[in-house]
């Protein structure tokens, strides 16, 4: 039997609203589940993690990265994207299909999980495809999916251009009950766009991407979740009028979620004036009005989950033509600290915001977490919203090293992780392997 | 002027003369001397402008890119007296700047040189066929030539300690300054003034 | 300005763009002289590094690069597959390792001079990439507008044809609007791109209005081969609402100039009458692009000031 006794911390646990003073609840795991939750609680034979005044909260759930394996494991792979994750506050990682092969078949399905389970820190929850070979023709044996332990669907990366099979596609998720999650993008409309269409990209002479081609998707499918009935979750919401759209949704009562980046909460476009292939991203980062609307929607409930949209990639295939480089940039190890801005601007509460990384996002994906509540795993993270550090990614655990922030001093650090009661990732101490 | 009997004297025939100047302090003195052949001579002499910049044997170290100057070259060089015309002649770069400028534009017969100060601290084998006057400087002296309306008789010096000014109005004055430059005092009728520097 | 990078207009000052087009117009006179050659840059060494083929920009540097005694070397690099293709990034370093004193890039993707320029020690010019700048083409065409017109100050610059993907435009936009002049943008919605205004130009989809009482005219070339159908539905209707002709140029100031960085294509941008005569000043344009990159390699070309 092992026990882990957190205490000294502030305790934010977003499932039962608790927002306690530092020291006023503490919280008792015991093999591997919460047992006790409250004031001063009886810590024999328990291993004491002082939070020394950081905040206790439930470990943070991420919806949406690529962790590369099995197929592209140079760039990343379930050991490294599991360790960054733990590292980044995050105790449980759904991980998209676009691997090598592809997660269309049960057997890649059951292959990540096993991977996952002798290598990964954080717990993995794999996401399969949605059709054959993300080729957007043949849906994939979704039930057999489930079953095998995918949470959900997607061909993010790529978009289902034709209606019909998207139709079809949500239509038959229902008899999973799981979640399609679109990666909503009109690839004609996009005409090869690297960057946001509008001032900047006129003015730094590269193809443009309108927020036109992001709207139009996510209206056609909207229309298919409400023909369908379906629940249909939007990933890495990043236009004002995409906002529009999801926010009429959800006023008619469609099954309707949406998630928003770090990224697309923070930089704007004039981020790629510089021609920095860490700033070439899918969506492509937009405009400040844009943001704008992305935090108030995410603060209203609009927009239910931050996810960070994880994409490594080699240096070497970053260090090319604007043109050439593949979209994507790290954020498992940066998120924290980069949202941190909105509770810092008071857009949101600690509470609230802890609740778009971590609670609703168990509740999206219905898995066990996100509560403190007794009975729940044993997955809690510590974070520091004050800690200053210089974001560096040689030092950081993934195998990558492709972001904006690199070199930048960021504020707010995940001082410790615990996943199913043991800590696995400590700010001192660094990651401890079982 | 003095300089402008000399060149007549040692020409034989004017009508192959050529007077090339050396802008920027090399132009005033050449339309001078043109003027006054003519009014010796009655012959106009021809007078080009050749900018030496692009032949200058420094630009490798300095720090900054000179400005370029205008060249107007009316006549061909071929087969004619060229007299390079230059107002302050010291280490005598600028003299072999512009004879390589001057075979890129053909062959003259003959080349002179005609300079209205010469400071010494000669660094290549140049030497002046005509000159105005020697004035012996240090080395990082800075000769500071200020030209006024022609008509120039001879050329005087004005000792910048206070001395009495000997040019006459409307003469050639020239100030000799040590150690730093400063200003040149304000004068109608002027001409760009120009800072040379040590080893012009 | 030794050492420095030209990578585009926009990072030009008004002063630095008035001390190239003087220096260019002291190296006109080079191109007029019987031995049209000076030493200043001998024993430094020009790279020309092409990933899109030109000609005339290339050929323009080579010459130009020769008239100041420089040691000339042109890299054409084909457009091969990716995978048989060196990297940006390798071909950046494998140059840096040769020394060279100034390295001319052209590509067809934006941003790739910047990125080679913070590998290469070299000073990096910019002979245009992808949509964003071309700027040698814009001095010289500031320069032969100085040329004709005295001064740039106070005219009315319009600009016509696919500007969405036009480098040329760009530069000159930034150009002239530096220099004082109020320039207009005209050419098919499809082809004027996202608020193009941003960059302080009006912007006209009727060609009447925009070359009301212009002092210069500038037509841009169509790709007819790359937009027919996407952008335009045919040449023959963009000749009849865009092309300039003499009837058309009527409403121009009645000195106006017409420009064309070239090729033209005869009928389509310029009707045929205009490619060669006055008031097409092209051929003086291909002139003074020589004497304007000779001033910016004699400008630009070493290791930084010290």
């Amino acid at each position: 039997m092992s026990r882990l006794l957190i205490r000294n911390g502030r305790v934010i646990d977003p499932a039962s609203d608790t927002d306690a003073p530092v020291g006023q609840v503490e919280c008792l795991i015991e093999d591997g589940k919460v047992v006790e939750i409250g004031a001063a609680l009886d810590r024999e034979g328990a291993e004491v993690l002082d939070a020394e005044g950081a905040w206790v909260v439930p470990g943070l759930i991420d919806v949406h990265a690529h962790l590369r394996e099995p197929g592209e494991e140079y760039k990343e792979d379930l050991s490294t994207g599991g360790t960054a994750a733990v590292a980044g506050g995050f105790t449980q990682v759904a991980c998209m299909a676009n691997t090598s092969p592809v997660n269309d078949d049960p057997s890649v399905t059951k292959y990540i999980l096993d991977r996952a389970e002798k290598e990964s820190p954080a717990k993995i929850l794999p996401i399969a495809a949605a059709t054959r070979g993300l080729r957007g023709e043949v849906m994939t044996e979704m039930v057999a999916l489930r079953d095998a332990g995918a949470v959900a669907f997607s061909d993010d990366g790529a978009t289902i251009m034709d209606a019909s099979v998207m139709r079809q596609v949500l239509d038959y998720s229902r008899m999973t009950e799981l979640p399609v999650i679109v990666h909503a993008e009109d690839r004609h409309l996009r005409a090869g766009g690297v960057v946001n269409e509008g001032p900047v990209s006129t003015r730094l002479g590269l193809p443009g991407n309108p927020a036109a081609a992001e709207e139009v998707m996510i209206a056609r499918d909207i229309r298919l979740a409400e023909l369908t009935g379906a629940h249909l979750h939007i990933a890495h919401v990043s236009t004002a009028g995409s906002v529009d759209l999801i926010r009429r949704a959800r006023d008619q009562g469609l099954r309707v979620t949406a998630e928003v980046t770090p990224h697309h909460l923070t930089l704007t476009d004039e981020a790629t004036m510089s021609y920095d292939t860490n700033t070439c991203v899918a969506p492509p980062l937009r405009s400040a009005e844009d943001i704008e609307v992305l935090r108030n929607a995410l603060a209203e409930g609009v927009i239910d989950v931050i996810a960070t949209d994880h994409a490594p990639h080699a240096g070497y295939e970053k260090e090319v033509e604007f043109t050439e480089a593949p979209p994507g940039m790290l954020g498992l190890e940066t998120a924290v600290a980069v949202t941190l801005d909105l509770v810092r601007d008071g857009l949101l509460s600690p509470l609230e915001f802890i609740r778009r990384l971590s609670t609703n996002a168990a509740k999206l994906l219905s898995v066990e977490g996100g509560s403190l509540a007794v009975g729940s795993p044993g997955d809690v993270t510590l974070i520091d919203p004050e800690r200053e550090w210089t974001y560096d990614p040689a030092e950081g655990f993934s195998k990558s090293r492709n972001s904006p922030w690199a070199g930048k001093r960021l504020t707010g650090r995940v001082v410790a992780t615990v996943v199913d009661g043991r800590l696995v990732y400590h700010h001192e101490r660094g990651v401890l392997t079982r | 002027m003095r300089m402008a009997h000399e060149i007549v004297e040692s020409a034989d025939g004017l009508d192959r003369l050529y007077l090339v100047a050396i802008p920027n302090g090399g132009v005033p003195l050449g339309r001078i001397l043109v003027e006054n052949l003519e009014s010796l001579t009655g012959v106009h002499v021809p007078l080009g402008i050749l900018d030496t910049t692009l032949y200058r044997d420094d630009l490798a170290i300095r720090g900054s890119r000179p400005q370029l100057r205008r060249t107007e070259m009316p006549s061909s060089v071929d087969d004619r007296v060229v007299v390079l015309v230059e107002d302050v002649v010291s280490t005598g770069r600028t003299i072999r700047a512009g004879m390589d400028a001057l075979m890129d534009f053909g062959r003259p017969s003959h080349v002179r040189v005609v300079a209205l100060i010469d400071r010494g601290h000669r660094e290549l084998p140049i030497k002046i066929d005509y000159v105005g006057k020697n004035i012996p400087t240090q080395y990082d002296d800075k000769v500071i030539l200020h030209v006024e309306v022609a008509d120039a008789d001879e050329a005087m010096i004005e000792n910048e300690a206070g001395g009495e000014p000997q040019a006459k109005v409307g003469e050639l004055r020239i100030v000799v300054r040590t150690g730093q430059a400063g200003r040149p005092p304000e004068s109608p009728h002027r001409e760009p003034a120009e800072t040379r520097e040590a080893g012009a | 300005m030794i050492g420095r990078d030209i990578l585009g207009i926009e990072d030009l000052s008004r002063e630095d763009i008035e001390t190239i087009l003087e220096t260019a117009e002291r190296m006109q006179e080079i191109g007029t002289r019987e031995v049209k050659k000076v030493p200043t840059l001998r024993g430094r060494t020009l790279i020309n590094l092409f990933f899109e083929p030109s000609t005339r920009t290339q050929t323009s540097f080579e010459i130009a690069g020769k008239r100041l005694a420089a040691d000339v070397v042109n890299f054409s690099v084909a457009d091969s597959s990716v995978s048989k293709r060196e990297s940006l990034l390798d071909t950046a370093k494998t140059l840096d390792a040769m020394d060279p004193d100034v390295v001319v890039v052209r590509h067809k993707v934006a941003g790739v001079p910047h990125r080679l320029a913070e590998v290469l020690k070299a000073p990096v010019i910019n002979a245009g990439d992808g949509a964003h700048e071309h700027p040698s083409q814009a001095l010289l065409d500031m320069l032969t507008v100085r040329e004709q017109k005295g001064q740039i100050e106070g005219l009315t610059v319009t600009i016509i044809g696919d500007i969405a993907h036009s480098r040329v435009a760009r530069s000159n936009i930034y150009g002239f609007t530096k220099l004082g002049a109020e320039v207009r943008v005209a050419g098919p919605p499809t082809m004027l791109p996202a608020q193009i205004e941003s960059l302080g130009v009006k912007a006209f989809t009727n060609l009447r209005d925009a070359i009301e009482g212009a002092d210069v005219v500038m037509a841009l070339r169509i790709q007819t081969e790359r937009l027919e159908g996407a952008c335009f539905p045919s040449v023959r209707e963009y000749a009849a609402t865009f092309g300039l002709d003499r009837a058309k140029l009527r409403f121009a100031k009645e000195d106006a100039i017409v420009m064309h960085p070239g090729p033209v294509n005869r009928g389509v941008e310029l009707a045929h009458e205009l490619a060669d005569n006055r008031p097409s000043v092209i051929l003086d344009q291909v002139r003074n692009g020589v004497a304007l990159r000779m001033a910016l390699l004699y400008q630009v070309a070493g290791r930084g000031g010290h």
